[in-house]
C-alpha cells in the first residue's frame, strides 16, 4: 500500500522495496532510464498485488476500498495498465477466446460471487448495526431455520447467549416480522432428535437472578452422571432448558467434579446442538472467542466468515471485553491484531470501532 | 365479560385504606366491610390500596388479612386483592408444587390467558419465588403429564389472526393419525397443541371437525378415567370454548358430594374481572339455575358472601 502511493505521489520513498537506494557513494548521479524502468516494473508487480489483495484476492475478508478507488484514479485512460493487472492475477480471470481472434481474460462465476461478498460484508454489518437486537436476532433465528446451508447452531447461540428479556424480545420481533412463534417454526422444521433440545431451549424464559442451591447443583450432576449424560436424554434437555444460567454453571461444575470430565464433552458429533448448549451456557465469551478463530481459518465456509460480522455486531454493547480477553488467553494474540491483519477496508474499520481498544 | 361492580364514585384510596384498617382493628373483625371494600375494586384499584395501605401503615394488607380472617374466606380475598398476574405465578406454583393429575390451574394459565398475560405470570413467578415457572413444573410434574406441560407453559404463542389454511388440514390429519394410533402422547400432538398460535390451533380443530364430521374431543374420550386425556381435551376446550369449559368446572365444584372450595374460588377470583357473566350465562343455559344460587346453596357465610360479590350480586 505505501510504495505505490509514494510513487503516485512522486514523492521520496521510505519503502524499502520502491526503488533501489542511491548509494551516498557513487560519485556520478544514477542513470536516469535504467532505474526508473526498474523502479516501475518493481512497482508494477507490487501494484498488481496490493490491488488484488484489495480485491481479496489474497485472503482476508472485506475489501480494500481506497486501494481500489485510487487505482481507478492511477489507471484512467490506461486500459492496457488494467489488460495486465487481469492478466496478473490468473485465479479469477481466464483468457478466454472472443470472437475475431483476440482473447479476453474473463471473470470467473465463482469470482464474481466471491467479489459479492466481500463487497457487501460491510454493508451487512452496517445493516445489522442499525437494526433493533430484537429484529436482528430475529431474522437470523428465520434465515437458520429457512435456508439451506444455516446450521442450527445460530439457534442455540441465540437462545443461550442472550438474557431472558432478549430472547423474549426476540420472540416478540418474530411474531411481528413472520406472524408465527418462533418455537412453533424451530418445532415444526426440526422435528429430528434435536428438535426437542431446540424447542425448549429458545422457549425459556429463565431466572436471571444470581440465586444457586448447591444441594440442586450436586443432586442434578449426580442424575446426569447416572443417566449417562445421553443426547436423547429427557432429563439433560429438561436441565439445560429450564435452570437458571448461574445454576447450570455450578451444575456444570459439580458434573465435572463427580465424573472427571467436563459435561460437554459427553456429547459427539450426534449431539453438535447439545454440545453448544453446554459451552454457550457455561461460558459464552469463550464460545463466542472461539467462533472467531474459526472465521479466520484456512477453508472457513461461508457460514463461519459470516460468524464474525454477527459476533461483533451482536456483543458489542454487551461483552465484548470478556471476549477479548478469552481469545487473548486462548490464542495469545490480542484480538484487534488478528482482526487488522486479516481484514480490509471498511469492514476492518467497523470490525475495530465495535471491538474497542 | 366481567361480573365486577364498581361503585360509580368510588371513594379516594386513603380512605378505603382507613375503612380497611378499622375492619381490622378491635374486637373481631369486619368482614363485611372487607368484602364492601376488596370486592368492588378492579386490579388497579386494589394495586393502589395495597400501596398506599403499606405506606401509611407500615405493614402489607396481604399479611393483615392473612392475620385477621382465615379459612376459605381468607384464601378467596387473598386470591383476589393479588394482581392477575401475580394470582397467576401463586396458583401455578402451588399447583406445581403439590402436582396431581387432576390439575387444571397450569393448563388454564397456559391456555386461557393471552401471552402477554401468560409471559407477566411469568416475570411475576420470578419475583415471587427466585425460580422460573418452566422449572420448577419441569422438576415436580412427572411422566406424560411433564412432556405435555412444560412446552405448554413454555410457549410464548403468536398472537395475531393469522392463519395458514393449508398447515391446519395437514396438522388436523396428523392429529388424527396419532390419536386412531392411540398415541396420546406423541411428539406431534404434544408440538401442535403447545407451538401453534390461537387462531391456528381454532383452525386446525374446525378442519378436524369438517374433514371427519365430529369434533376431535370426541376421539379423545376413549377412557373416561384416563387423567392425560382428559387434560388434552381440556386444552382443546379451553381454545375453543372457554366459558363452558370454566363452566363445567364451576359445575363440578359444586356438585352432589361436598364442593371443592379451591377450583370454586380460582375460578371466580381469576375470571370476575374477564368472562364471568359468559360463564354465568352458560351455567344457566346447562343448569337452568343462575349461578348465584346454586353457589350460595353451597356455601356458606362470609366465603358465600365473597364469591356472590365477585359474581355481580347487589350490596
Amino acid at each position: 500500500m505505501q510504495q505505490f502511493l509514494a510513487v503516485a505521489a512522486q514523492a521520496t520513498s521510505n519503502s524499502s522495496t520502491a526503488a533501489p537506494p542511491a548509494s551516498p557513494l557513487r560519485s556520478r548521479p544514477p542513470r536516469r532510464e535504467q532505474p526508473s524502468i526498474v523502479v516501475k516494473e518493481a512497482t508494477m508487480a507490487d501494484e498488481h498485488q496490493e490491488l488484488t489483495k484489495a480485491f481479496s484476492g489474497l485472503g482476508g475478508l472485506g475489501v480494500e476500498e481506497t486501494a481500489l478507488v485510487s487505482a481507478l484514479g492511477r489507471w484512467r485512460k490506461q486500459p492496457e495498465k488494467r489488460s495486465q493487472f487481469r492478466q496478473g492475477f490468473p485465479g479469477f480471470f481466464t483468457p478466454s477466446a472472443a470472437g475475431g481472434g483476440g482473447t479476453i481474460e474473463r471473470c470467473s462465476d465463482e469470482y464474481v460471487k466471491h467479489l459479492k461478498t466481500e463487497f457487501s460484508r460491510f454493508k451487512n454489518l452496517m445493516v445489522l448495526w442499525a437494526m433493533h437486537p430484537w429484529e436482528r436476532d430475529a431474522r437470523w433465528a428465520h434465515r437458520a431455520l429457512h435456508k439451506k446451508h444455516h446450521p442450527a447452531a445460530v439457534l442455540v447461540e441465540l437462545a443461550c447467549t442472550r438474557t431472558a428479556d432478549e430472547l423474549l424480545g426476540a420472540r416478540r420481533a418474530y411474531h411481528a416480522l413472520y406472524h408465527r412463534s418462533l418455537e412453533e417454526d424451530v418445532a415444526y422444521r426440526l422435528r429430528d432428535k434435536e428438535g426437542h433440545l431446540l424447542v425448549g431451549l429458545v422457549a425459556a424464559y429463565r431466572y436471571e437472578g444470581p440465586r444457586v442451591s448447591e444441594d440442586l447443583a450436586k443432586e442434578e450432576a449426580t442424575a446426569l452422571a447416572a443417566a449417562g449424560a445421553k443426547p436423547q436424554s429427557e432429563l439433560v434437555v429438561r436441565v439445560l432448558a429450564t435452570r437458571s444460567k448461574p445454576q447450570l454453571r455450578a451444575t456444570f461444575r459439580m458434573y465435572e467434579k463427580i465424573s472427571g470430565k467436563p459435561l460437554e464433552e459427553e456429547f459427539g458429533g450426534e449431539a453438535p446442538c447439545m454440545r453448544e448448549a453446554v459451552r454457550c451456557l457455561d461460558s459464552p465469551a469463550k464460545y463466542f472467542a472461539d467462533l472467531i478463530v474459526e472465521a479466520f481459518k484456512e477453508g472457513a465456509d461461508k457460514q463461519a466468515k459470516a460468524a464474525l460480522t454477527r459476533v461483533v455486531v451482536s456483543r458489542s454493547d454487551a461483552d465484548m471485553e470478556e471476549i477479548k480477553e478469552a481469545y487473548l488467553k486462548q490464542h495469545g494474540t490480542k484480538l484487534v491484531d488478528t482482526v487488522a491483519k486479516n481484514t480490509h477496508g471498511h469492514y476492518r474499520d467497523a470490525l475495530l470501532a465495535m471491538i474497542g481498544k | 365479560m366481567a361480573t365486577l361492580t364498581v361503585p360509580a364514585g368510588v371513594p379516594p384510596v386513603a380512605e378505603d385504606c382507613e375503612q380497611l384498617r378499622k375492619a381490622f382493628t378491635g374486637w373481631g373483625t369486619n368482614e363485611k366491610l372487607i368484602i364492601d371494600i376488596l370486592a368492588h375494586r378492579d386490579a388497579a384499584q386494589r394495586r393502589a390500596i395495597r400501596a398506599a395501605y403499606a405506606e401509611t401503615y407500615g405493614e402489607e394488607l396481604l399479611r393483615a388479612l392473612n392475620d385477621e380472617i382465615h379459612g376459605k374466606f381468607e384464601r378467596a380475598v387473598i386470591q383476589w386483592t393479588l394482581d392477575p398476574a401475580e394470582r397467576d405465578a401463586v396458583l401455578a406454583n402451588e399447583e406445581a408444587k403439590k402436582w396431581h393429575a387432576g390439575g387444571r390451574a397450569l393448563v388454564e394459565i397456559a391456555c386461557t390467558r393471552t401471552p402477554a398475560q401468560l409471559w407477566a405470570a411469568k416475570q411475576a413467578y420470578h419475583d415471587r419465588f427466585k425460580r422460573s415457572l418452566e422449572e420448577d413444573v419441569a422438576a415436580h410434574v412427572t411422566g406424560e403429564f411433564r412432556k405435555l406441560l412444560v412446552p405448554l407453559i413454555s410457549a410464548y404463542r403468536y398472537d395475531g389472526p393469522e392463519v395458514n389454511t393449508s398447515l391446519a388440514h395437514s396438522e388436523a390429519k396428523i392429529l388424527q393419525d396419532k390419536i386412531h394410533d392411540k398415541a396420546y402422547g406423541d411428539e406431534e400432538i404434544i408440538r401442535i397443541l403447545t407451538t401453534r398460535s390461537k387462531a391456528q390451533l381454532l383452525a386446525t380443530f374446525n378442519s378436524y371437525n369438517d374433514q371427519f364430521s365430529h369434533p376431535i374431543n370426541k376421539d379423545l374420550k376413549e377412557d373416561p378415567k384416563d387423567e392425560y386425556l382428559a387434560t388434552l381435551r381440556a386444552i382443546i376446550r379451553c381454545f375453543t370454548c372457554p366459558d363452558r369449559y370454566f363452566e363445567k368446572i364451576i359445575r363440578l365444584a359444586i356438585g352432589s358430594v361436598g364442593t371443592d372450595e379451591n377450583s370454586l374460588t380460582r375460578i371466580i377470583t381469576t375470571r370476575a374481572e374477564v368472562d364471568l357473566k359468559l360463564i354465568k350465562e352458560a351455567y344457566q343455559k346447562r343448569n337452568s339455575v343462575p349461578l348465584e344460587k346454586a353457589v350460595s346453596k353451597d356455601t356458606t357465610r362470609d366465603y358465600e358472601d365473597m364469591l356472590l360479590a365477585l359474581l355481580g350480586a347487589e350490596y
